[in-house]
């Protein structure tokens, strides 16, 4: 690797599914694969920080351990993640992608429908939250990438059919 | 739980392994004689895999893959998932659509046609389950998606991603002989039947 690659590299934390983190400006936030789960962003522009929560199911369970795994209990920790490094409750804000329903023909499973309820989630623990939605790509049957930069709280998102587009 | 988990990897990764290939000789004649190709097997593993780590097995997150995926229920319920790489994809519709028009795209009825592969696969897979664990299984219809990697693999390991943070994987690679048409078979029994599968397996506890 190049001394230009590692840089980039370095720049970029990388969030696993089931998995949350938080950072500053410069850095960027990614998560790759968003199929029937859902990448939330919370950021504070005036501290220049952010945290990304990559969830896979809308609520958890009695005892779960887990919890960047879950909507309702993974908004929540993200929240006082962000706050923990800077960000200000009034001035956080949220994005999120993903939620889709991969597989549109076979919509009689429950299982199926877990990308338009793992949304619903997570609207609901961010209204709980107070904490407004600023932009929102979600549904559909599309898998997404997404890459949150820090520094101009552009969200990138990228498709595999459609290209890459920001919000 | 710990060390039900390490009895899990040691002696329980053998039965599925075994069920793996029992299932993927059967999906291989059926896919024979589906393509009047002989389809041999080259790989069949069966583990414990991280969600992180899924993707991985068919080339990456991003790794635009064509899928097709089957609800398994009856006595045992879980997903299975047959996953294509593209090219994969496009060289067994040309043995199956032979005269159609190569485009980068899936039409209506290339889509159909990878159901279809989908739908034999998987119940020969189930067939060979049922034979052997006297278990009823009933599958789905298939449904398709050609998408990155890990966006299709969502489905298949969100049952699990109930109670654990790792899915059980019985990983089949087919091949057919010079055509190369390989493809990832994925069975994901619920963990909540994965006991029901393993008693009838012979090991109840």
């Amino acid at each position: 690797m190049n001394d230009a690659l590692r840089q980039e590299a370095e720049l970029v934390r990388k969030i696993g599914i089931a998995e949350g983190g938080v950072a500053r400006a410069p850095m960027r936030l990614r998560t790759s694969g968003l199929g029937s789960c859902v990448g939330v962003v919370l950021y504070d522009a005036t501290a220049a920080v952010a945290g990304l929560v990559h969830v896979m199911l809308p609520t958890s369970p009695v005892g779960a351990t887990n919890v960047t795994k879950y909507a309702d209990v993974g908004v929540p920790w993200l929240f006082e993640q962000v706050m923990k490094i800077g960000g200000k409750r009034d001035f956080i804000r949220a994005k999120i992608a993903g939620g889709a329903q991969m597989f549109a023909s076979a919509g009689q499973s429950d299982i199926l429908r877990v990308g338009p309820r793992n949304v619903e989630a997570v609207n609901h623990a961010l209204n709980q939250l107070g904490v407004p939605v600023v932009a929102a790509d979600v549904g559909g049957n599309v898998g997404r990438t997404i890459e949150f930069d820090i520094a101009t709280g552009r969200l990138s998102v990228r498709t595999a059919m459609r290209g890459t587009y920001y919000i | 739980m710990v060390s039900n988990r390490s009895d899990w990897r040691a002696e329980h990764e053998d039965i599925l392994r075994e069920v793996g290939n029992i299932g993927a000789g059967h999906a291989a004649s059926a896919l024979s004689a589906l393509l009047g190709e002989e389809v041999k097997i080259s790989v069949t593993s069966a583990r414990m895999c991280a969600f992180n780590e899924i993707a991985d097995a068919v080339g990456g997150d991003e790794v635009v893959a064509a899928g097709i995926y089957l609800r398994m229920t009856g006595d045992v319920h879980g997903n299975m998932l047959l996953m294509l790489s593209l090219p994969s994809a496009k060289q067994l519709l040309r043995r199956l659509l032979p005269g159609q028009q190569e485009t980068l795209e899936f039409n209506e009825l290339e889509i159909s046609a990878l159901a279809e592969v989908g739908n034999i696969l998987g119940g020969s897979y189930m067939n060979a389950i049922g034979t052997l664990t006297h278990l009823t299984l009933t599958q789905s219809v298939p449904a398709v998606a050609i998408d990155m990697a890990a966006a299709i693999l969502d489905i298949g390991i969100l049952s699990a991603g109930e109670v654990c943070d790792e899915a059980i994987l019985i990983d089949t690679v087919i091949s057919q002989g010079k055509f190369d048409v390989q493809g990832h078979f994925f069975l994901l029994p619920d963990p909540d039947s994965l006991t029901t599968l393993l008693c009838a397996l012979g090991w109840c506890t």
